[in-house]
């Protein structure tokens, strides 16, 4: 399982976020946050465990883990 | 790269979706889909069949067999498409106005008959798509803008309400709880006979505004806040349980299937 | 083959005909005076592995068909009066969204509840016009047990050819009544089936393509997933605000019909060729004409009949070429009048049109047809 996580990272889609703020709010290493546009941004990639939580949670289908690239 | 859920269960074109900011349908769309992904249905025989409402619009993203259909009548239609051909998976997604009121007759009896449909209801206490009227999920007290001076109507409890005419499977969750949701709509299309899962939604737009819920966020917060699985519930003194909503497995029983009861009949009376 | 002759009721032609045309699926409420219809489907067709079921209500009996259709099965529902105004907007749908679909409505009197167990043609004008917005309609109205085996069966082949909902509009005369008829062997009966697209091609769902008349229809579960909505749509059958492109799809709706009038449109003459007079009439009451018209030649009177068979489209140029033979036009029908609009519309000046009907739930007579020809012409 680390193993398949080493190769993830968090993508953001900008032009799909709406800026509703929820994977921002129950991220729960608060890794996340608003860019000038009123997207999200990964603020904090380092301490992001990839729990995806910000993907399940994302109506909009607008933050996913996926490879890196 | 590419979101791997849309690209695999998704019409990538369409996106992105109507839905206003912070709106839970999407949450719930994709837990339908990670459902499919997990159980590993066939694309091809996959159905989702809709009404009209917010939530009806889900069908057009979702790369099926999809069928948007009249308000109210989505499982009237779905009865036919299963029935016809019961090799199909048959999902309807439906809004709490869509399916408990216009549509209510059509619930009762499909749940009654326990014919393979699975049924989600994307219930967020609103009529959001002619712009925020009270449904007959919204509180008592609350506001829409066709109960200006508060809502005097009692709510439906959908979950209720199915199991009281006859569903086999029934459940509850919030666009907050996605794993648990995740895990109860895999359930719902495994399970044989009618099965619903009455998934809480938010619509800060309408709801939210209206009724002064505060932000996207503090609308989520209050899901995480106000319900509780109804088997921790079990074991909490009943000052915990003051307040809160129960979600979770209501019901889950096994009774004969509608269109398996009607093969035999066919193969009684073929020649 | 030997020929197999049978005494039936219009109601049990009708399933007899829809069996024969390859009806597999029926979903309906009871309701009378159709819910024969019902009961012999019910009978019928798990002998030959199709589907019955009886819905919660009358829209659920046509919302049910149209989802049954979607997946290849050919599908009927039958009602009466107030279940047909239960099922307008879902006819409606069917039209936009292109699904075959056959609804039989056998009529009875009054409006609201009305005369449960007695005929009436009041519902002529919501054939046509009973859901809302501009569509496409056929509708065929029988005026035998014979023929509406014939018409039902017709009613079926409209459907899949046209992809567009077919209205049989039978009567309570000809759905009780019952007749010797005789069946014919399938191998002659012509039955058309809708083209479905040639599997893993190239699919765009509301795309009219190789010189087809209507769009090939895809089952669902057949491995073209595509979307089916009731908005107005582009051609690939996703929803569109585009003005221009709900033009497209409006226009090209109403033109599969109107370009194919010679295919769709059927009527009867009786009579004519040398007729002073005219009366039109159709379904149960043409019997009455009929019967008037024999009297009334008898007495030396050049009278004929024109019996609309297809009510819509309707029959106007062969009515407007009549017109301009005759001196006078009579309409028989259990209503106020509905047919008489139309016939005034068609025949302009051509020829005064007068009006004989009822709508007591009485059946109109040959004697009250004559008296009333003789009074007004």
């Amino acid at each position: 399982m680390a193993d398949s996580k080493d190769n993830l990272t968090i993508h953001i889609n900008e032009s799909w976020c709406k800026g509703c703020g929820i994977c921002i709010a129950f991220c729960p290493k608060k890794v996340l946050g608003f860019n000038e546009n009123g997207k999200v941004t990964m603020l904090d990639r380092e301490n992001c465990i990839k729990c995806g939580m910000c993907q399940m949670r994302c109506p909009d289908f607008a933050i996913f883990l996926g490879g890196k690239e | 790269m590419n979101h791997p859920l849309v690209e695999g269960f998704f019409r990538m074109d369409k996106f992105p979706h109507i839905w206003c900011p912070g709106c839970g349908h999407g949450i719930i769309m994709a837990s339908i889909a990670r459902a499919i992904e997990k159980i590993g249905l066939d694309k091809d025989k996959v159905c989702i069949v809709s009404g009209i409402g917010c939530s009806s619009r889900a069908p057009g993203y979702m790369d099926f067999n999809t069928l948007h259909t009249t308000h109210g009548r989505a499982l009237a239609f779905a009865t036919g498409v299963k029935l016809a051909n019961p090799e199909l998976e048959v999902i309807v997604i439906a809004g709490d106005g869509d399916l408990s009121a216009i549509g209510g007759n059509h619930l009762i009896h499909a749940a009654r008959r326990n014919i393979g449909i699975t049924t989600i209801c994307f219930n967020n206490n609103i009529y959001g798509m002619t712009g925020g009227q009270y449904s007959p999920t919204t509180p008592t007290k609350e506001k829409g803008t066709t109960a200006p001076y508060g809502n005097i109507d009692k709510p439906f409890d959908i979950t209720q309400l199915a199991i009281g005419a006859g569903a086999t499977y029934a459940a509850k969750t919030t666009a907050y709880h996605v794993p648990q949701m995740d895990k109860l709509i895999e359930t719902a299309i495994r399970h044989k006979g009618f099965s619903m899962v009455e998934a809480i939604s938010i619509c800060p737009t309408y709801y939210g505004r209206k009724n002064k819920k505060g932000s996207v966020v503090d609308m989520m917060t209050f899901l995480k806040d106000s319900f509780i699985d109804v088997k921790v519930a079990e074991k909490l003194p009943p000052e915990k349980k003051e307040g809160k909503f129960l979600m979770g497995e209501f019901i889950n029983k096994a009774e004969p299937e509608y269109t398996e009861q009607y093969d035999q009949i066919i193969a009684s009376q073929k020649k | 083959m030997a020929k197999k002759v049978k005494f039936l009721q219009g109601n049990e032609a009708c399933v007899e005909g829809a069996l024969m045309a390859g009806m597999t699926f029926y979903s309906g409420y009871p309701i009378t005076p159709s819910t024969e219809i019902a009961e012999l489907s019910a009978e019928r067709l798990p002998r030959i592995g199709g589907k019955f079921i009886q819905m919660e209500d009358e829209i659920a009996g046509i919302a049910a068909a149209i989802g049954a259709s979607l997946t290849g099965a050919k599908a009927m529902t039958a009602t009466s009066g107030p279940g047909f105004s239960l099922k307008q907007e879902n006819i409606g749908y069917a039209a936009l969204t292109e699904i075959p679909v056959v609804i039989v409505n056998v009529q009875r009197g009054g409006p609201s509840t009305g005369l449960p167990t007695a005929p009436g043609q009041g519902d002529l004008m919501q054939a046509m016009w009973g859901t809302h917005g501009d569509h496409p309609v056929i509708c065929l109205t029988p005026d035998s047990v014979r023929e509406t085996f014939d018409l039902t069966i017709r009613a079926f082949n409209l459907a899949e050819k046209y992809r567009t909902p077919v209205i049989l509009l039978t009567d309570e005369i000809t759905g009780h009544m019952r007749e010797k008829i005789e069946i014919p062997d399938a191998s002659e009966v012509e039955i058309y089936n809708r083209i479905k697209p040639e599997p893993g091609s190239d699919y765009k769902a509301y795309k009219v393509v190789d010189g087809d008349i209507v769009p090939k229809m895809a089952d669902f579960g057949s491995g073209f997933r595509y979307h089916v909505t009731g908005l107005m749509h582009d051609e690939t059958g996703f929803p569109s605000n585009s003005t221009k492109n709900a033009g497209i799809l409006m226009d090209r709706l109403m033109a599969k019909i109107t370009d194919n009038l010679d295919d769709i449109i059927t009527f009867e003459e009786i009579e004519t060729a040398d007729a002073d007079y005219l009366i039109v009439a159709y379904g149960g009451t043409a019997r009455t004409a009929k019967a008037a018209v024999k009297k009334l030649r008898a007495e030396g009177i050049k009278v004929g009949l024109f019996r609309p068979i297809t009510v819509w489209p309707f029959p106007e140029a062969a009515l407007y070429k009549l017109s301009e033979q005759v001196k006078d036009i009579i309409v028989a029908e259990l209503n106020y009048g509905q047919m008489k609009l139309e016939v005034e519309r068609v025949v302009k000046n051509n020829a005064p049109v007068r009006f004989c009907g009822k709508a007591n739930g009485e059946v109109l007579t040959p004697e009250e047809l004559i008296q009333k020809f003789k009074e007004v012409l």
